[in-house]
């Protein structure tokens, strides 16, 4: 990358840029006592958690930053966080 | 073509044939008549830009930066406490590369509260990546918005700039000053082109975040468009010399350094002052002679160090103090000339419109010839 006067950037930077290092903490889907309500979906304020084509959900680890809302907020606690190793 | 006229009107006059699309400022003791003429100009016609009036100078100073990112060229003025409250503003111009101008009205800053003059308000913003041109007479004042405007908005410099002239001492006197012609201006400033602008069409944000990673090279690239600047401005100050016929391709003026021994050093209206003394002195066989830093953002190192090579003293009038250290001036001088061997006295003076005479500034020239340490000049110690 080289850098741009003024430091301005075109649209689709939040795209290209993979925050999903940033995790700390990973959350595991479980698909176990899960009862598809969404809200993980609705919680994540990275947008990052998306309905998978069997009605379950599952996190884009490329751009989940780990906060860990959505295993915080899940009705079933279907979804666990683990510290992730790098 | 040549009138008496105020400071304040001679800088409005620059700006008006400047052709800004936006003006947006606030008025403030001693900027205000400069932005009450411009407002005059516009509302009679005299002057198609937007004047955006706003209820602070932080509002000014983004109502400007805000329409500079659209492409257009822009103004404002302030002083003082106006300045200090567009500090967040000026730093983001600067690293947004956005080519505002802005005439500064040098005043004090509070407290004690003192509408008069010094230089610490624009001084305090050195650092902003700004350029700082400070002028001596109402004429430059007028001069240096053309060549700000031509320096800022070269594509290989893209910095704000401030030209800097004395509260009161300038933007209320009176002085004859030869206002050019629209069509002399347009010959030496073109319209505006913008390296990049706002444009909905093809979309951009200006002034995105950096992480650790590449803040420090954003801040480099800042810093080697402030040295290319010097070039540019060596090259648009002869080339208005040789249109205008004044010359600004020196970003210092020395005035009867050739053979001196004393030289002293100042910014701004004060160097007139200091030429009559030195004339004075140079009557009665003192080889005395003045530095004048024209530009002080850039710091024209190299210039300074090569104007004052055949001095053995220097005495410098720094009309502005870092609190816990020396004047702004003071410091500057002896990076340069460190390890020259000449001998350097600081003088802290004309605080808040204190005076600086003649008479004082044949003073300081002893005070350094007897070899004393850096000071607050004419100190009055029976209210100390």
């Amino acid at each position: 990358m080289t850098l741009s006067v003024g430091c301005t950037a075109r649209p689709g930077k939040s795209r290209e840029n993979r925050t999903g290092a940033w995790r700390t903490f990973k959350p595991n889907f479980k698909h176990d006592k899960c009862t598809k309500c969404g809200i993980c979906a609705l919680i994540c304020p990275e947008s990052a958690v998306h309905e998978n084509q069997d009605g379950f959900y599952d996190a884009d680890y490329n751009y989940c930053k780990g906060c860990g809302l959505c295993a915080e907020e899940c009705p079933a606690e279907d979804i666990e966080m683990t510290r992730e190793e790098k | 073509m040549t009138q008496i006229m105020e400071g304040s009107h001679a800088v409005a006059e620059a700006v008006r044939l400047s052709k800004p699309g936006v003006i947006s400022a606030y008025p403030i003791t001693p900027q205000t008549h400069i932005v009450e003429r411009l407002a005059e100009m516009v509302a009679d016609g005299l002057l198609e830009a937007d004047y955006i009036t706003v209820e602070s100078e932080f509002s000014a100073l983004s109502a400007c930066l805000g329409a500079s990112a659209t492409g257009v060229r822009v103004y404002s003025a302030t002083t003082s406490q106006g300045l200090a409250l567009m500090f967040e503003v000026c730093f983001n111009a600067a690293g947004m590369r956005l080519p505002l101008v802005m005439t500064i009205a040098n005043r004090a800053l509070s407290a004690p509260l003192s509408i008069w003059n010094d230089h610490q308000d624009s001084i305090s913003l050195r650092d902003s990546g700004w350029l700082q041109l400070y002028a001596q007479d109402c004429q430059e004042a007028h001069d240096l918005h053309y060549i700000a405007y031509r320096v800022a908005e070269d594509h290989s410099v893209l910095l704000p700039a401030m030209v800097c002239f004395d509260g009161f001492v300038l933007t209320h006197t009176y002085e004859p000053v030869d206002i050019p012609g629209q069509e002399e201006v347009d010959a030496f400033l073109p319209a505006f082109s913008p390296y990049q602008r706002l444009d909905a069409r093809d979309p951009i944000s200006f002034g995105m975040y950096a992480t650790p990673d590449y803040y420090m090279e954003f801040r480099y690239e800042m810093e080697r468009a402030m040295q290319r600047a010097k070039g540019v401005l060596k090259e648009c100050g002869k080339e208005f010399g040789e249109r205008f016929g004044r010359d600004y391709s020196d970003l210092v003026e020395s005035y009867r350094l050739e053979d001196a021994d004393t030289a002293l050093v100042a910014m701004g209206s004060l160097c007139g002052t200091v030429k009559d003394a030195i004339d004075e002195m140079r009557g009665e066989g003192k080889k005395v002679g003045l530095l004048n830093l024209r530009v002080f953002r850039p710091f024209p190192f190299e210039d300074v160090k090569k104007a004052l090579s055949g001095v053995s003293r220097v005495a410098i009038l720094d009309k502005n103090v870092s609190i816990g250290s020396k004047g702004a001036v003071g410091l500057e001088m002896r990076d340069t000339l460190y390890g020259t061997g000449i001998e350097i006295l600081d003088c802290i003076a004309g605080l808040g419109g204190r005076d600086i005479r003649k008479r004082d500034v044949r003073r300081i020239v002893g005070l350094a010839e007897a070899g004393g340490g850096d000071i607050f000049y004419g100190l009055r110690e029976e209210v100390l």
